[in-house]
């Protein structure tokens, strides 16, 4: 057995430049993927996280039947939901503009970054309703005498150190979610890091280097991730709550 | 509404093929069992590796672990299917009928998961106080003693629930077995049935397999609370 | 590697030792018969949805005109072999991994819809032909599309790991076609993008098209256009170099094209309802299978 060392840097049969530039399309490809995820993730995520903190028993409910259903499902059954049947429920001209117009990749990336974000923001509904509810209830009692309102509580002091205090596991979510964002090669011939598997070999037929290759490039990935966070979280820390978490 | 009709076509499309759904749901049970088990035992040894003084198996755990804390499930799977399978047939002594799609399944499985398994256990080692070691060894234990006998048996039962919700994270992530060939409870419904159907009996088969996941995963944690509550009671 | 060749020295050993042992094989067994003799199973890889060449029936056994050569080449192996109750298994390939699971020796051949091809030809060998078709277009009957020039700047669906696929691509890039194509993994998926009108038109083997169409919720709905963009032959897949094995599949293949059986095979796939929806395809038998079933070969189109 021989090992091809080189292919990365050979010729692509589409004529379309070396395989690296199918590589570094990919990584690109992955790391929006996982971007535009988040971006959905963590809005809806706080905002549900929220929900769940608040003194009203149907936002209550509703926050916990929307983090049941999507931490209950599969993520891949959950893609196979967005990509395959949501479509077909968009109606008129939108869905015309949607499915025939727009370029098919970017279809299937919206569609699949709508399932990945939407699981994802489950998970970090919990974490930020940890975050709230583990502070100090004083905080809470401290923002009423001043005077500030509900949203101005959440607003200047609650959310605040919440985020704060779960940078690190919002750090896993983040690897988790770069990591999650492979279940997208299975869409439409999306050719992200694990796509680029496949299709690489097809026409290569050298599965190690390649193989190697990739779990080199998303081990890189995650840890400069972990590195970037780690720096973000001593940045926010604040000194008296340490002891806190 | 076409939703509906997806929807009352399930039952007919389910009892007419039930057989393959239930080998199907046999298999993703089959390899999340095994991956549970053998994980945790696995993650167990890692987790004390990882708190030895011993140099060499400390760092060959922080390795396994990070490796295979960083890459996708997926991705793992690729390599013990496309890359791996002879080894694995020479290394398990696999006659030459066995089913090597599943046992590479299960085998990428069992390791993946338990990597994320050894980070609760040290956690939860981690978590029992330090005096516990001190009295253990004010005792006259061994250091394996204190930890047979005193730390694990207490960290255990502080990760129950962590561990249970790994479980059903990982019973989750049987669905991507599909994507190998297999025929999972995923890969039944929509492959076998869904697909070869054809016409809309794979939207049907989509959301069938999405409101079995759901009733699994929602009401295992919770049956197995009311039955320990139960056994306490 | 080295393991490989001393696992090779073991198994030719054990043939050697077969053959002295006085059992009735004449020739001494290498490759892959050599290693269904010594193993006593023979996996043969199929595909699930490649109607109507190798596929799932409603009963889930794996039927289909590649699926019937398949079972003739277990047959002539039993008899060669001289092993009657040789222990089959099946194992599902699809175009993306069948290439790999050969060649990782997870299973023995192939007969499905696999284009024998000079690029494919460098990892793997093939058969003689079992069936040849021409690339075309599946699109919407009432559409006026009805060449390549009228999907300028269009979606079009292909499977992934598929020739068309490399074609397709070769061809956007370079006449500038500007093309958008989408790459499902396999034929089932495709389909269903043309038929949620994600694509205004699959590009795949004709034969295949008529397959799917043959699932659609409408088949009437579907058309099949275009002069050919190519001609591909497909072969039963093997291990490379494996010459003892290709010979006892080319014979049996050639067998059955000279004798007859190839067509009632044919007929029975082509030209009369098949499972899953009973529809029939309706493809009439081409010149070019004609003249493969009168001289049996096996050469690439390309």
């Amino acid at each position: 057995m021989t090992f091809n060392w080189t292919l990365f840097f050979q010729s692509t049969p589409y004529g379309d430049g070396i395989y690296f530039n199918w590589l570094l399309n990919s990584a690109m490809l992955t790391l929006s993927l996982a971007a535009t995820a988040w971006i959905i993730a963590f809005i809806l995520g706080s905002i549900v996280g929220i929900m769940r903190t608040v003194d009203s028993k149907i936002l209550n409910r509703l926050a916990i039947g929307y983090i049941e259903l999507f931490r209950n499902i599969p993520l891949f059954v959950q893609m196979f939901i967005w990509y395959t049947i949501m479509p077909l429920f968009l109606t008129g001209s939108f869905k015309e503009w949607f499915i025939q117009e727009l370029d098919p990749d970017i279809q299937t990336f919206i569609l699949v970054s709508i399932a990945l974000g939407l699981f994802t923001s489950a998970r970090i509904a919990e974490q930020v309703r940890t975050g709230i509810q583990t502070l100090p209830i004083g905080q809470r009692y401290a923002a009423t005498a001043l005077g500030l309102s509900k949203f101005q509580t959440y607003r200047y002091i609650l959310l605040p150190n919440a985020y704060r205090k779960i940078v690190p596991t919002l750090t896993s979510e983040m690897t988790n979610i770069i990591k999650n964002s492979s279940i997208a090669s299975q869409f439409g011939g999306l050719r992200e890091l694990v796509g680029l598997i496949t299709s690489m070999n097809d026409q290569t037929n050298s599965i190690i280097e390649i193989l190697c290759v990739i779990t080199i490039t998303y081990m890189i990935i995650n840890y400069s991730v972990i590195t970037i966070m780690r720096f973000v979280e001593k940045k926010t820390r604040l000194p008296n709550m340490m002891s806190g978490g | 509404m076409q939703l509906f009709q997806w929807i009352a076509d399930i039952p007919t499309l389910v009892m007419n093929n039930y057989p393959i759904l239930l080998q199907g749901l046999w298999l993703t049970v089959r390899i999340t069992f095994t991956a549970i088990v053998v994980g945790i035992i696995w993650g167990t040894f890692l987790a004390l590796m990882r708190l030895s003084n011993n140099k060499i198996l400390n760092s060959f755990a922080k390795i396994y672990v990070t490796t295979f804390r960083s890459i996708p499930l997926l991705l793992v799977l690729m390599w013990f299917y496309f890359a791996l399978p002879q080894m694995i047939k020479h290394l398990f002594h696999l006659g030459p009928d066995a089913d090597i799609g599943t046992s590479c399944a299960i085998i990428a499985f069992t390791l993946f998961e338990a990597a994320y398994y050894s980070e609760i256990i040290r956690a939860g080692i981690n978590a029992v106080s330090k005096g516990q070691y001190h009295a253990a060894s004010a005792l006259g234990m061994t250091r394996s003693q204190s930890m047979r006998l005193i730390i694990l048996p207490q960290a255990f039962r502080a990760m129950v629930p962590l561990l249970l919700t790994q479980g059903i994270i990982l019973f989750q992530d049987t669905a991507l077995v599909s994507t190998i060939g297999l025929v999972d409870l995923l890969g039944a419904a929509v492959k076998r049935i869904g697909e070869n159907i054809g016409s809309t009996a794979e939207y049907s088969m989509i959301i069938f397999v999405a409101i079995t996941y759901f009733i699994i995963c929602f009401g295992t944690p919770r049956l197995i609370r009311k039955i320990s509550y139960f056994k306490k009671g | 590697m080295n393991k490989k060749t001393k696992l090779t020295k073991l198994v030719l050993s054990l043939a050697m030792l077969g053959l002295m042992s006085g059992t009735a094989v004449a020739e001494e067994l290498s490759g892959t018969l050599a290693k269904i003799k010594d193993s006593g199973v023979i996996v043969v890889g199929h595909r699930e949805s490649s109607i109507p060449f190798s596929y799932y029936n409603e009963k889930q056994e794996v039927v289909g005109y590649s699926q019937d050569y398949s079972n003739l080449i277990v047959d002539a192996v039993k008899k060669e072999l001289n092993m009657p109750d040789l222990k089959v298994k099946y194992l599902p390939v699809t175009s993306k991994t069948r290439i790999q699971l050969l060649n990782n020796h997870t299973y023995d051949f192939e007969c499905g819809s696999t284009t024998n091809n000079l690029e494919r030809q460098k990892v793997v060998d093939f058969s003689d032909t079992i069936f040849i078709v021409g690339t075309r277009f599946l699109v919407k009957t009432d559409s006026n599309i009805n060449s390549i020039n009228d999907l300028k700047g269009k979606n079009v669906v292909t499977t992934a790991g598929t020739t068309s696929e490399v074609r397709l691509n070769q061809i956007n890039n370079r006449d500038g076609l500007k093309i958008r194509i989408i790459a499902p993994t396999d034929h089932g998926n495709a389909f269903k993008s043309l038929e949620t009108g994600r694509a205004s038109a699959f590009l795949m083997d004709d034969a295949l098209l008529a397959g799917e169409r043959s699932r659609a919720i409408n088949p009437a709905e579907w058309k099949i256009i275009g002069e050919p963009l190519s001609y591909e032959s497909y072969g039963c897949m093997l291990r490379k170099g494996d010459t003892q094995f290709k010979q006892l599949i080319d014979k049996t293949i050639a067998n059955a094209q000279t004798s007859g059986k190839a067509l009632e095979s044919y007929n029975r796939w082509f030209t009369q309802p098949v499972p899953p929806s009973g529809v029939n395809l309706e493809l009439e038998i081409s010149p070019k299978m004609v003249e493969l079933f009168a001289n049996p070969n096996d050469k690439a189109l390309d």
